[in-house]
């Protein structure tokens, strides 16, 4: 550990804080990016996903299955070389963005697919009883009461999906941790390993800490609410 | 097409092959090391988290909290790039073996450790669920009949803790078997990082003597086709599993509702 208590190191990584400054910067606007787009892609494959046509249904599946079982690197990189070698490179940051946009799609589809399917079938008849088109269904019978059990887990992908935008660095990449390493290896600036390296940790951990928190106490809260429900309603059911 | 058909002329090469299926093997050992040496260290972790309580015991629980956030809300491949400059490597891993080179063996230990280092505290959280799903009056019954608190651990809580969380442990493997493509940042040994290397001098295999966009689609596709192979059967053994769990659970709650 050599290094993390000498001033010169330290002093050193205070010189070029406007790097990880930079670093930041473009992992938090990758990050965001790429989460509109998981957004989008997440709610157009989740209702597809949950509606009754066996087409859409299928076309979901298989986009699901596709992505999640197999590596963000290796989508990166298929992406980058594709484009790159095809002669219509769009960028590191623009790839990075579009392929942690369809990545972290398929597991957003996957949370509102789950968040849909647990509001009872019921409340959808009823409500097309009422009649309620499907776009009148979701937005105000179903989405309402799903929305509590999606955020949670959906908060949980917003942070690994900020974790994941260190996937940057295998096509060059300009976000915190390539230039972190790029800055801990230069030949004017290396050497300063322990404190790079804690700077940008401690970064990452400030943005992803409150998130994931948020989602545990809020998914804690929705249980012990639950559960209430749950033995109120046994009961009653015991009383009657 | 021509360039279609000279980028699968590599995959008729069978030295790329064996090396391709070399790189699949390393990243199941890999994986499989990751995982196991993970469960192990997260169900420590977790049931320190959650029983050490007593103010003698607490500084524990206090380290393995700090442990599991901290590996939790940072980036896998900060821990790769830290551990190969502060990971010490024994002398056994720092030989040539298995067909790689002494530089090799060295890195791949690094990143090993830190595959585990973040693989632990996942399932550390994973295993902290399935112990707060047991039952309060589980501990007290087992109070009750004489067991002391590491018996009740060992013989009551555990197993059913761990049947539990089988089906998310499962999923965990998957991501495991993905996260160790991260290697292929640091060096030169397990699947991804292997096509990407014969991408590189696909020129000298295809015999066009350039590197077309046709070699990215079959390489990579390659690649893609593996990891989706072995990755999509464990899912299915999870759904199955899930399945039969949902059908448990509903019979266990029908019996319930009938006895009230």
């Amino acid at each position: 550990m050599s290094g993390i208590f000498s001033k010169g190191a330290w002093l050193k990584v205070w010189t070029y804080r406007s790097t990880f400054g930079f670093g930041l910067l473009n992992t938090l606007e990758t990050a965001l990016a790429g989460v509109l787009l998981a957004m989008m892609i997440g709610i157009i494959l989740g209702l597809m996903a949950a509606s009754e046509k066996k087409i859409l249904k299928g076309i979901s599946r298989v986009y699901v299955e596709l992505i999640q079982n197999t590596p963000l690197l290796l989508q990166i990189c298929f992406l980058y070389y594709a484009l790159a070698f095809s002669g219509n490179s769009l960028g590191i940051i623009a790839t990075g963005m579009i392929s942690l946009g369809i990545y972290h799609g398929a597991y957003m589809a996957e949370v509102i697919r789950a968040g849909i399917e647990a509001i009872p079938k019921g409340q959808s008849e009823a409500a097309a009883s009422q009649g309620f088109g499907y776009i009148g269904r979701m937005y105000y019978v179903i989405l309402p009461q799903s929305i509590k059990i999606i955020l949670p887990p959906m908060v949980n992908q917003v942070v690994n999906l900020v974790k994941n935008t260190s996937c940057l660095y295998i096509i060059g990449g300009a976000d915190l941790i390539s230039l972190t390493y790029s800055f801990v290896t230069g030949a004017t600036t290396g050497g300063a390993y322990a404190p790079a390296y804690l700077v940008s940790g401690a970064l990452f951990f400030i943005i992803c800490f409150p998130l994931s928190k948020l989602a545990s106490v809020w998914e804690n809260n929705l249980k012990k609410r639950d559960k209430k429900v749950n033995v109120a309603g046994n009961k009653e059911r015991k009383v009657a | 097409m021509d360039t279609l058909e000279a980028s699968f002329s590599i995959l008729k090469n069978s030295s790329i092959w064996i090396y391709i299926l070399k790189g699949t093997a390393f990243t199941l050992v890999i994986s499989i090391m990751g995982i196991v040496i993970g469960v192990l260290l997260g169900s420590v972790l977790a049931l320190v988290r959650n029983y050490c309580n007593t103010p003698k015991t607490i500084i524990f629980r206090w380290i393995a909290t700090i442990y599991i956030e901290i590996f939790r809300n940072t980036p896998h491949l900060l821990w790769i790039f830290i551990c190969l400059v502060f990971c010490p490597c024994p002398e056994i891993f720092s030989q040539k073996m298995l067909g790689l080179t002494s530089v090799e063996t060295k890195l791949l230990f690094k990143a090993g450790v830190a595959l585990v280092l973040v693989t632990s505290a996942a399932v550390a959280e994973i295993i902290r669920g399935g112990l707060n799903a047991i039952p309060e009056g589980q501990f007290e019954a087992g109070h009750s009949q004489g067991f002391h608190s590491v018996q009740i651990m060992i013989y009551i809580v555990l197993p059913q803790a761990f049947k539990k969380v089988i089906p998310t442990l499962l999923s965990q493997v998957i991501t495991t078997i993905k996260d160790s493509s991260y290697i292929a940042n640091v060096a030169t040994i397990e699947l991804m990082a292997r096509v990407k290397k014969i991408l590189s001098s696909a020129n000298m295999y295809n015999g066009t003597g350039t590197i077309n966009v046709s070699d990215v689609f079959v390489l990579f596709g390659l690649a893609a086709a593996i990891y989706f192979i072995i990755n999509f059967s464990i899912s299915c053994v999870v759904r199955g599993m899930q399945k039969q769990n949902k059908q448990a659970d509903r019979a266990v709650l029908e019996n319930i509702n009938m006895e009230c």
